[in-house]
């Protein structure tokens, strides 16, 4: 019930801000009958009821993980976002072993075989996409090359 | 005779050594990633369309390796249902009621040389229905103005939200973020960017790869991090493996009906598969009566949804090739990949580039015996990759999705964008808010705004010139219909659940 009362705000008050937003787009100098607002602010209009909509008719709650389980997939989002951050520059090898390494620890709570799944994913990965598809990869960060 | 000609262009495509192996290596990958627990056709293809780039192949290639993935996953998704318990996804959640039982009757192999038949049977028919219905259907769709496929695209939308979830509400929310998404960066009508918060990141809008990969792929990451991997063992043992031809020949009834079933269902826009096992597989057992013994280990309702799903994977192809309006899911996914490689699927597909078209149908035709043979004789190797663990499996998926992202668009912006639609698409599926919606939206946004545009010029801004033509009344209709439908028949006829045990 709460989930989706949650679900429901959430997307009224989004609804309610891309409404706002669309009042400022700027028209084209000489607009056509449409316009650049009408269409978006059509979408935050439905997206408003059917937020309403969840609110005043809301499921059950679906089975949320425990907390620790919750901590997890948070961490492994943040693990993902520094990943994206440091993959440009720092190379492919190191990062991936890391990335792989965390995320395998997070399904299976098993250090030795995380940290080889990190190894040979990273290792095999370059390979195939170095070699095989001979995609640009650069495998060491800048500072070693 | 025209159908002659054209098959045999697309014969001469599709029998040239490269497309061949295309098609092969596809089936084989599809397969996998079909009988892999908790993956199913979407996540499939969307996982290989980085893939596709990073290779450098041309249109028709890509088409045909991603169908045969498409088919591929549609064939191996059975693995998973009837040794597990697992579905790969929606459409195969109706194999599990009767796969699984049978397989614990220690009938593992039957039912698995059953519904790989069954679903041979459905692919089969359903791309010769492809065949037949497509260039009838382009032909319609010439006299599509504007306003009829701005009705079309609102059409997908109702059916998809409407017959296919069980939330219209939720359905509808999902479009709305999906359409909301693709108004984001540089409006074609004034060159203005739009809903960017001054972000130069977003002035070329978000890519719709980006989204999807996020979405299905990372999306699945946390979920197999929340169930801690648990899902990843295996469930009944597979003994020798028989052909039970006595089942196929009984049921041979039963897979044709559901096959014509599945692929009606299929060419619905917005439908898709899961709708085509679930109708194959309640008529069957409506048939069946008394008689049946449907939910206990039945081979009727193994071979029914099987057939039922794959004829309408087939199907699907219909409107997402003529029409440009994805039928499902992974047709979505398809649309994308086509749009990014500046094919416009729809009628003039068929008159400008029929060796695309046609090479795509002969390929599938091709794809079908491959796969027979691959999910008949050589089911226990399929088996075996079954046993893969999720925890090697899933940081592949992600290094993959990672790599094929940043080689296709060079941004470590797209890179955290896919990570938030990620997180984004777990906890939308955790409060049952379907995905296929947001993608649909985020594909079809742009187009259908023009679209709109187009039709208040043509109008000189009269709203009602959008229901001036016969066809678009029709299509508006029928909108209606499906959306508001399900709220009458959904009190008879409920989507039954997975069964654990």
């Amino acid at each position: 019930m709460n989930s989706d009362r949650i679900l429901g705000s959430v997307a009224l008050v989004v609804a309610v801000a891309m409404f706002a937003a669309a009042t400022q787009v700027q028209e084209a100098m000489f607009p056509n009958p449409l316009g650049s607002k009408t269409f978006p602010m059509a979408i935050a209009l439905l997206m408003g009821i059917s937020g309403l909509f969840i609110i005043l008719k809301p499921e059950p709650n679906p089975d949320w993980p425990a907390r620790q389980r919750f901590g997890a997939i948070g961490f492994a989002t943040v693990v993902l976002i520094a990943y994206a951050y440091v993959l440009p520059d720092g190379g492919f090898l190191i990062p991936t072993v890391f990335a792989a390494a965390i995320v395998s620890y997070l399904i299976r709570p098993a250090i030795i075989p995380a940290i080889l799944t990190g190894v040979g994913l990273s290792g095999g990965l370059f390979i195939i996409f170095k070699f095989a598809l001979k995609l640009g990869l650069q495998a060491w960060p800048d500072a070693f090359m | 005779m025209d159908l002659l000609s054209n098959l045999s262009l697309g014969f001469s495509i599709a029998l040239s050594p490269e497309t061949l192996l295309l098609a092969v290596i596809g089936c084989f990958i599809g397969t996998i990633i079909g009988a892999l627990p908790g993956l199913g056709p979407s996540n499939g293809v969307a996982i290989m369309i980085p893939l596709v780039f990073t290779m450098k192949l041309d249109a028709t290639a890509a088409l045909v390796l991603l169908t045969a993935v498409y088919y591929g996953a549609m064939y191996g998704g059975r693995i998973s249902s009837i040794l597990l318990n697992i579905p790969g996804d929606e459409p195969a959640l109706m194999t599990t009621l009767d796969g699984y039982p049978m397989a614990k009757q220690g009938k593992a192999g039957e039912a698995l040389v059953l519904s790989g038949v069954a679903s041979f049977v459905g692919a089969l028919l359903a791309t010769i229905g492809l065949m037949l219905l497509a260039p009838i259907l382009a032909r319609i769709a010439y006299n599509f103005g504007p306003a009829e496929y701005f009705a079309l695209y609102v059409l997908a939308f109702c059916t998809l939200g409407g017959v296919a979830s069980n939330n219209q509400a939720k359905a509808a929310l999902a479009a709305m973020i999906g359409l909301a998404i693709a108004m984001v960066g540089t409006d074609n009508a004034s060159s203005f960017t739009r809903f960017t918060g001054g972000t130069l990141h977003l002035a070329d809008g978000i890519d719709f790869l980006v989204a999807i990969v996020g979405l299905f792929a990372v999306a699945e990451v946390f979920f197999f991090i929340e169930s801690h991997g648990k899902d990843s063992a295996i469930g009944v043992k597979l003994g020798k493996v028989i052909i039970p031809w006595g089942d196929i020949v009984r049921t041979k009834w039963v897979m044709l009906r559901c096959s014509v079933i599945g692929f009606v269902a299929g060419v619905l826009p917005g439908a898709g598969a899961s709708l085509g096992s679930f109708l194959a597989y309640t008529s069957e057992k409506a048939i069946a009566g008394k008689s049946g013994n449907f939910g206990k280990g039945d081979p009727r309702g193994v071979a029914a949804p099987e057939a039922g799903n794959n004829a309408a994977a087939g199907g699907a192809l219909v409107p997402m090739l003529t029409l440009g309006v994805p039928g499902s899911g992974t047709t979505a996914v398809m649309l994308a990949v086509l749009m990014t490689l500046n094919i416009t699927p729809g009628p003039l597909l068929f008159t400008e580039r029929p060796e695309v078209v046609w090479g795509l149908i002969a390929s599938l035709l091709i794809a079908n015996f491959v796969l027979l043979f691959m999910n008949v004789p050589m089911v226990k190797i399929f088996v075996k990759i079954l046993q893969v663990p999720a925890w090697v499996l899933l940081p592949g998926v992600t290094m993959i999705s990672f790599v094929g992202i940043y080689a296709l668009t060079g941004s470590y912006f797209d890179l955290i964008l896919m990570v938030g639609f990620g997180a984004m698409g777990y906890f939308l599926r955790k409060l049952d808010v379907p995905t296929v919606p947001i993608i649909l939206g985020i594909l079809l946004g742009g187009e259908m705004e023009q679209r709109l545009s187009q039709a208040m010029k043509l109008g000189r801004g009269d709203w009602t010139y959008l229901f001036s033509s016969n066809i678009s009344i029709t299509l508006w209709i029928i909108a209606v219909a499906g959306f508001v439908a399900p709220f009458f028949v959904r009190r008879f006829i409920r989507k039954p659940e997975l069964i654990t045990d």
